[in-house]
């Protein structure tokens, strides 16, 4: 029955959605990124790859490319030490954690436009709680968002706080499906909890581990959200990611052509990424198994 | 040893979950306090509860009408997802061709397109096709960023399925459409509670493209809302703190109801 050629209409509804507004697109944005385009006026010139060129000498997109990769990377690393620590402790039998983890999870159901805002609050210079415990202290209020280094750091926690749970919950399964026989046999052995967390739990999670780590650097490094609304990119252009620059270069700056050249190299790097990471944990895999 | 680590997970799980409650909290005090009032945001309001911060998210920042407007297109965005990614899912699941194989690896590779990266090619298409300021604008690009996912999940969890319930209903003379409304479809509540689970978590939160697809405040959603009411309301940061905890109550009831299959669906989405 299953032969029968007929059942393939059925995808075709989905696929005319995905050929209009994800796949044209995709063509027209390569297309446009090889134009002087400003984003509104019909005329534009055919210039090659100058954009592609303008890119390699502008300080700004190396910035955001820079800034790109210490999102993603820095998130990533955050969460997974967050993640493993937190699935580790809920792993143990204790009153109060299934409130622990709904808690913990709670902020991956908010917008990061509102925990930004919250956060914003937070950091804020006259009003925030965090220069109320500075002063406390004995120190001076500080600038928390009009620091690069420091905004950045900030942006990097609270993407990571936000999300946390979601690496949690990925642990947390990890854990709950290896057998405990693995451990009881190695207690038997005499192998102590570091040896047993090296030589069993770490080897067994590797599907979390790449799991969690594809997902989380995919959301670090198309970060935008969260920068709009605590920074705005910036002070300058300091704390600027690929995601904003391109808003920014469209509707700023006219730029429509450029900020298409540099969607086009935000797309590469993700698409690298991904496939890159799958490939390595997927041939690990096999080496496991 | 034991006893030691268990205390210490537990410290580390309390002390955990009360900086998540952090933001939530400022917020809260934030809020409920005068301009005036300058104490500090970890102290509650002394002189009683003051409301006038949340009349103004309504009336001024229009919240109420961006919740609303954020509903009607998680709503439709959503039985869209159900609907289009069961149907394409299942001959993807059950016809194992070479062309299929590539269809369905080709779906997937679009989850990898990050909304930005196609950002001036989508808003022009948008502007032609008349879509900007409308419901259904945003709602076929929350389609075609989320019925990706949608699909494989629908496809993977009909792989599960055993084929001889189809082929009996063939048997019996159904044709292809009643043996999917009447066979197929009743087997695929679990992974539809997740699909919906994570299809209008996306939706009511999204930003990155409603923000530029949705300009007019009488069609805007939540989160581009609250981000231009905050821009706009600098110095009136108890203002901005009552929209963004209005924004969020919506969520917050459906978590609490249904936090079990949130978890669950989350976790089952994620394994791509």
């Amino acid at each position: 029955m299953f032969a029968r050629r007929r059942a393939n209409w059925l995808y075709v509804p989905a696929l005319a959605v995905f050929a209009l507004f994800t796949v044209y697109p995709l063509v027209n944005g390569f297309i446009l990124s090889l134009t002087n385009w400003n984003g509104y006026s019909p005329g534009r010139s055919f210039i090659g790859l100058d954009n592609y060129v303008r890119m390699l000498g502008d300080p700004i997109v190396g910035t955001a490319l820079g800034n790109t990769f210490i999102y993603g990377i820095g998130s990533t690393v955050l969460q997974q030490i967050m993640g493993l620590a937190l699935a580790l402790a809920l792993d143990r039998a204790i009153r109060g954690r299934s409130i622990a983890r709904a808690i913990i999870y709670l902020p991956v159901l908010v917008s990061p436009v509102v925990m930004g805002t919250m956060y914003y609050l937070l950091f804020s210079y006259r009003y925030g709680g965090l220069n109320d415990i500075v002063v406390a202290l004995g120190g001076e209020r500080v600038a928390w968002l009009s620091d690069a280094g420091t905004a950045i750091t900030i942006i990097v926690i609270v993407n990571s706080l936000q999300f946390v749970g979601i690496s949690m919950v990925i642990y947390l399964a990890g854990l709950q499906s290896i057998p405990t026989v693995y451990y009881e046999a190695s207690r038997v052995d005499g192998a102590s909890a570091w040896q047993q967390f090296v030589g069993i739990t770490v080897p067994l999670l590797q599907p979390a581990f790449a799991t969690s780590i594809v997902l989380n650097l995919i959301g670090g490094l198309k970060l935008f959200d969260v920068i709009r609304v605590m920074t705005a990119g910036g002070p300058g252009y300091s704390t600027e990611s690929m995601s904003t620059l391109i808003s920014r270069f469209y509707f700023d700056n006219q730029s429509a052509g450029y900020a298409s050249a540099v969607g086009i190299v935000l797309f590469l790097i993700i698409a690298v990424f991904t496939l890159g990471l799958n490939t390595l944990f997927n041939r690990r895999r096999l080496e496991l198994s | 040893m034991s006893r030691l680590w268990r205390v210490a997970a537990g410290a580390g799980l309390a002390l955990a979950a009360l900086v998540q409650l952090v933001p939530f909290y400022v917020a809260l005090t934030t809020s409920l306090k005068p301009r005036t009032d300058l104490s500090s945001q970890w102290v509650l309001p002394t002189s009683g509860i003051y409301l006038e911060n949340f009349r103004i998210a309504v009336e001024d920042g229009g919240i109420l009408r961006a919740i609303g407007s954020s509903a009607i297109i998680t709503v439709a965005s959503t039985a869209l997802i159900c609907v289009l990614g069961a149907l394409a899912a299942y001959p993807l699941a059950r016809r194992d061709t070479l062309g299929n194989r590539i269809v369905f690896a080709g779906i997937i590779g679009l989850i990898m397109i990050p909304p930005l990266s196609i950002l001036v090619p989508v808003y022009t298409l948008m502007v032609q096709l008349g879509g900007i300021n409308t419901y259904w604008g945003a709602t076929a690009l929350m389609v075609a960023t989320q019925l990706p996912l949608s699909v494989f999940l629908y496809a993977s969890f009909m792989r599960g399925l055993p084929i001889s319930i189809e082929e009996a209903a063939v048997m019996d003379g159904a044709g292809l459409l009643s043996t999917l409304f009447r066979v197929v479809f009743p087997m695929l509540k679990p992974v539809t509670a997740t699909v919906i689970i994570l299809t209008s978590v996306s939706v009511w939160n999204e930003y990155a493209l409603s923000v530029f697809i949705l300009r007019s405040p009488d069609v805007r959603t939540t989160a581009p809302t609250i981000a231009t009411f905050f821009a706009s309301q600098g110095s009136n940061l108890g203002a901005a703190a009552a929209a963004a905890l209005l924004s969020v109550v919506p969520m917050l009831v459906a978590y609490l109801v249904l936090q079990r299959y949130f978890i669950k669906g989350m976790v089952a989405g994620s394994e791509k």
